[in-house]
């Protein structure tokens, strides 16, 4: 273990910062701290995902028996509409903002984000922009029901809920594009010395190309749902045949976004695990620069294949061969940041502490995901899949075991950085088999359920459909009672866990948010990390060799 | 084994401790017809179930490859067995390895496939052209060479399908899955369908022959399929489509050559009967009545069998519209607005018929409209 450096942290005297040291509401309201930012990213992000959660219990409570039982057909595509959208855009990538704003100073050496005070204005647009989804439960019409893709001409039909949406996604779009900035601009131009692109860790990575993608993305987006709002109010026919226009190009443009998103909540996952398999393996990663390769390679490719959503839509045969082929080309990188994870573990001294139980549950069930994506990339396959509940088993295991599971990981592998305490081993542990065991009871025989040609986001189904979905019903809520024992655990830390946690908590940790105390002071890196401490972490992550270079 | 899945359903509903135990005794006895695809009844469904089992076979055999080697050193190399790291960290010829082999297995797979897609999209040489067009919420049908249509809607009641305060009527066998008429095709034929919405889009598609096509308004895509044996498919639409999307199944009845010749012949005959004359003068109590028919076949979904409307749809009690100047209301019902599809395609009478019942019903009394000012209006377009 090494000793921390404090001195490198704490250069000024003590109390010269007093004057931002604000308190109270106000602490928070004008954070410009990227530790108190990444809190509250954070901290909004669990909240989202406990109200996204809820209304998948109440889908779930629906689906748990033939016929309506508790809600109108109406109110149940609000629901499923407001969870995707919710899950996707409140909980997920909020969750991966905040790490990034809490780690990568950390992580890379630097004393705050690029931009601080534009990362108070990307964090208060979200509150916001949640609120105008939740409010459009409540106003005439009801909130959106045309699922979390907005199709038209079925969103053109809506009520004033769609409105409130698309200006939340203007908000959520505009906020992310803030942070990319910021991400970017930290990540450029704030490195330690010493530490060149092919020498950061790989979650800063992973943020970089993230970064990159959504500000490619989210203006699409915006586009998209501004089209929607002139067709709906302004009397343009962008989406309306009988206008001149075309609903297809809506998803056309959706999807040239859309399918870029799926890999923004998951290539910080992959970041994630990649910095904590190593920890507990008590080896370097395997294959770094392949690894770097493969996430580049999978986010350019995510641009090419949007078309296989629109397989029955009715493209010509030689669209569907030409997204068909692309589609089953990302399963050559994803297939090697597999190789290399296993590879790391082959030959390692692991120890199965609660993040790398998590970040082995993603393997696996991220393979499974991959698997059936696999499945569904092949056009005649998709063919029968297309819309069903296949497809939604398929997503959940890529968004729930994937980007979730990656975020329950980071979470206990850095609680103990934020909190200065050690959260309880045991209950860590439950809570991961906990939820890995109705995780899969939840959605396992979802693709069976799919197999067998339930549609999805249909509010009742046939009777030979009712097993499969008793079985996912309580899974889900066992799935759901589960996290609460992640917020207790969480709770239970920040109150003292089971006592003060060492600077290194973990012994194969070489990155340099080790190097700080815990918990992290307020300001770390005031000056920036000494050559020598750097040089070392990055031998023992073998991304540099003795001497091998004397910048 | 429907009276199996009965009652699992009402046994659950009754004893919830239970469920759990119940669920997984009864899933293992009746999982084998669930589990999977439903039979193939078309070459091409058949070549996708094929596919699906030569791309498992493979995927089954690299799960276990690759965990197998990941659980062996979850199992061995653990630091409590005194397992020391060995830190390497590259070989090129292994990184070079797991890229290029994976690119082989996929050309393996992609090869089988693209030989379905194309026969798949080929949907020349059909005997016969179906248009199915997708409304909210029913489908209608039209036999484009035979010159008749029907409209197809589920046949299962209100009362089997809400539960909100009673445990429910008890469900029929192919409850979600019944239609009041079925599409009818003769076996071993190459049927091409043709799809389109009124409204909004939807999907239609029958998984045992293979098919599924989404249906976009104001477009026409086609898809094909040549069903294999007599017998009843049954589908849903599968493309969300509002509020009723649950609730607009797909049936196809597939006939044997003759069954079909007698079944066409009955059917034009019967369509020929149907036929209204657009010169006759209706009368008020003859067109309302029709109207009514009219009214709830198409438009009461939206504005409510009370006209109260609801949602984006507005109220036609008492509304401008119906209250006001015929001719605004003939061309909203022609061409449609905002959420409000065009009904240009039901035909004179039928406009000038749901148009005097919407006049006179509800406590409008405006007048009623002869099927010859439709004509008219439709001609000064
Ligand atoms: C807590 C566990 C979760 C459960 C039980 C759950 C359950 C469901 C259910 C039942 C549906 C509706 C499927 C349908 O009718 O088509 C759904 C849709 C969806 N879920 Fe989840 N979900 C969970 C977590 C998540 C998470 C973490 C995400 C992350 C992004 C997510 C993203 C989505 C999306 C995008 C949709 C599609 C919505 C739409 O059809 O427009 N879910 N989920
Ligand atoms: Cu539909």
């Amino acid at each position: 273990m090494h000793s921390p450096s404090i001195a490198s942290t704490h250069l000024h005297t003590p109390g010269e910062h007093h004057a931002e040291h604000q308190t109270g509401w106000a602490r928070w309201l004008y954070a410009t701290n990227h530790k108190d930012i990444g809190t509250l990213y954070l901290w909004f992000a669990f909240a989202m995902f406990i109200t996204g959660g809820v209304m998948a219990l109440c889908i779930r409570a629906e689906l748990f028996q033939p016929g309506l039982q508790f809600w109108q057909p109406e109110f149940f595509n609000q629901l499923t509409t407001l969870h995707g959208i919710i899950m996707v855009f409140g909980a997920i990538m909020p969750a991966f903002t905040g790490l990034a704003n809490w780690m990568l100073p950390l992580m890379l050496g630097a004393p705050d984000m690029a931009f601080a005070r534009m990362n108070n204005w990307s964090f208060w647009l979200l509150p916001p922009a949640a609120a105008l989804l939740l409010i459009s439960l409540f106003v005439p019409g009801g909130a959106p029901a045309g699922g979390w893709t907005l199709y038209p001409p079925l969103s053109a039909q809506a009520g004033m809920g769609m409105d409130l949406a698309i200006f939340s996604i203007h908000l959520l779009g505009l906020s992310s594009i803030m942070g990319s900035i910021n991400i970017i601009t930290t990540i450029l131009n704030m490195r330690a010395p010493g530490m060149t692109l092919l020498r950061m860790p790989l979650f800063a990575w992973t943020s970089l190309v993230t970064a990159y993608l959504l500000i490619a993305v989210a203006p699409v987006l915006a586009g998209a749902v501004t089209m929607l709002l002139t067709d709906r109010h302004f009397g343009t026919h962008f989406f309306n045949a009988a206008g001149g226009g075309d609903p297809v190009l809506f998803q056309h443009i959706f999807w040239f976004f859309g399918h870029p998103e799926v890999y923004i909540m998951a290539l910080p996952a992959f970041g994630i695990v990649s910095q904590i398999i190593p920890t507990f393996a008590r080896k370097p990663l395997f294959g770094y620069v392949s690894m770097v390769y493969a996430t580049c390679s999978i986010a350019i490719l995510s641009f090419m294949v949007w078309g296989h959503h629109m397989f029955a839509v009715g493209m010509p045969a030689t669209a569907q061969l030409f997204f068909m082929f692309l589609t089953m080309l990302i399963a050559v990188p994803t297939g090697v940041k597999v190789f290399n994870w296993i590879a790391t573990m082959w030959q390692g001294s692991m120890t199965f502490e609660t993040p790398m139980l998590f970040a082995i549950g993603f393997v696996c069930l991220f393979t499974v995901g991959g698997f059936s994506g696999l499945v569904l990339s092949i056009a005649p396959i998709d063919t029968q899949m297309q819309d069903t509940y296949y497809v939604v088993a398929h997503f959940h295991y890529v968004l729930v075991a994937g980007a979730l599971f990656s975020l329950f990981a980071a979470v206990y592998y850095w609680l103990p950085k934020w909190t200065g305490y050690m959260y309880h081993e045991g209950r860590g542990k439950l809570h991961f088999w906990w939820s890995m065991i109705w995780f899969n009871v939840t959605f396992f025989p979802m693709h069976f359920l799919g197999l067998a040609g339930m549609p999805r986001r249909i509010p009742d189904y046939a009777l030979q459909f009712t097993q499969f979905n008793s079985l996912a019903t309580v899974g889900a809520f066992c799935f759901g009672l589960g996290q609460l024992l992640f917020l207790f655990n969480v709770l239970h830390t920040i109150r003292g866990g089971v006592g003060p946690a060492p600077a290194q908590p973990w012994e194969g940790g070489n990155t340099l948010e080790w190097e700080v105390p815990s918990p992290a002071p307020h300001h770390t890196w005031e000056s920036p990390p000494d050559i020598a401490m750097v040089r070392r972490g990055l031998i023992a992550q073998a991304v540099y060799h003795e001497g091998e270079d004397e910048a | 084994m429907r009276g199996a899945v009965m009652k699992v359903v009402r046994r659950q509903r009754r004893e919830l401790p239970v469920l759990l135990l119940s669920l997984c005794a009864s899933k293992v006895m009746a999982a084998g017809e669930f589990w999977t695809f439903t039979p193939p009844a078309s070459q091409i469904a058949r070549q996708i179930e094929g596919l699906h089992s030569y791309l498992m076979i493979i995927i089954l055999i690299i799960f276990f490859a690759v965990f197998g080697v990941m659980f062996y050193a979850i199992v061995r190399h653990r630091k409590s067995l005194g397992h020391t790291a060995k830190p390497f960290h590259e070989n090129t010829t292994i990184e070079i390895l797991w890229t290029l082999i994976p690119a082989l297995i996929l050309l393996g797979m992609a090869w089988p496939a693209a030989s379905v897609v194309l026969a798949q999209k080929d949907s020349r040489g059909a005997v016969m052209t179906i248009k199915a067009t997708g409304f909210q919420w029913f489908w209608a049908y039209e036999y484009l060479d035979f010159g008749f249509g029907f409209k197809s809607k589920l046949a299962t009641p209100q009362a089997q399908i809400d539960n909100h305060h009673t445990g429910g009527e008890s469900k029929n066998p192919h409850y979600l899955l019944e239609v009041d008429r079925e599409l009818v095709v003769p076996v071993g034929q190459k049927i091409r369908i043709l799809t389109t919405a009124n409204d909004v889009i939807h999907s239609w598609g029958v998984p045992a022959l293979g098919v599924k096509q989404d249906a976009i308004p104001g477009f026409i895509r086609d898809t094909w399929f040549k069903a294999e044996k007599v017998g009843t498919y049954r589908g849903q639409c599968v493309e969300l489509c509002g509020k009723g999307h649950a609730f607009m199944p797909i049936v196809v009845k597939v006939l044997s050559e003759p069954d079909f010749k007698r079944w066409i012949a009955d059917q034009q005959a019967h369509a020929k009967a149907m036929q209204d004359d657009p010169n006759k003068v209706w009368s008020a109590v003859e067109l309302i009545a029709r109207g009514r028919q009219v009214y709830e076949a198409n438009c009461q979904t939206c504005h409510q069998p009370n006209g109260k409307g609801g949602g984006p749809f507005p109220a036609l009690a008492g509304s401008k519209v119906a209250t006001g100047a015929k001719a605004d209301h003939v061309h909203i019902v022609l061409n449609g607005k905002n959420a409000m599809p065009a009904w240009s395609s039901l035909s004179d009478v039928e406009i000038a018929a749901v148009i005097s019942y919407e006049r006179n019903s509800w406590g409008n009394q405006a007048g009623i409209l002869q099927p010859s000012e439709v004509k008219t209006a439709r001609g000064a377009k």
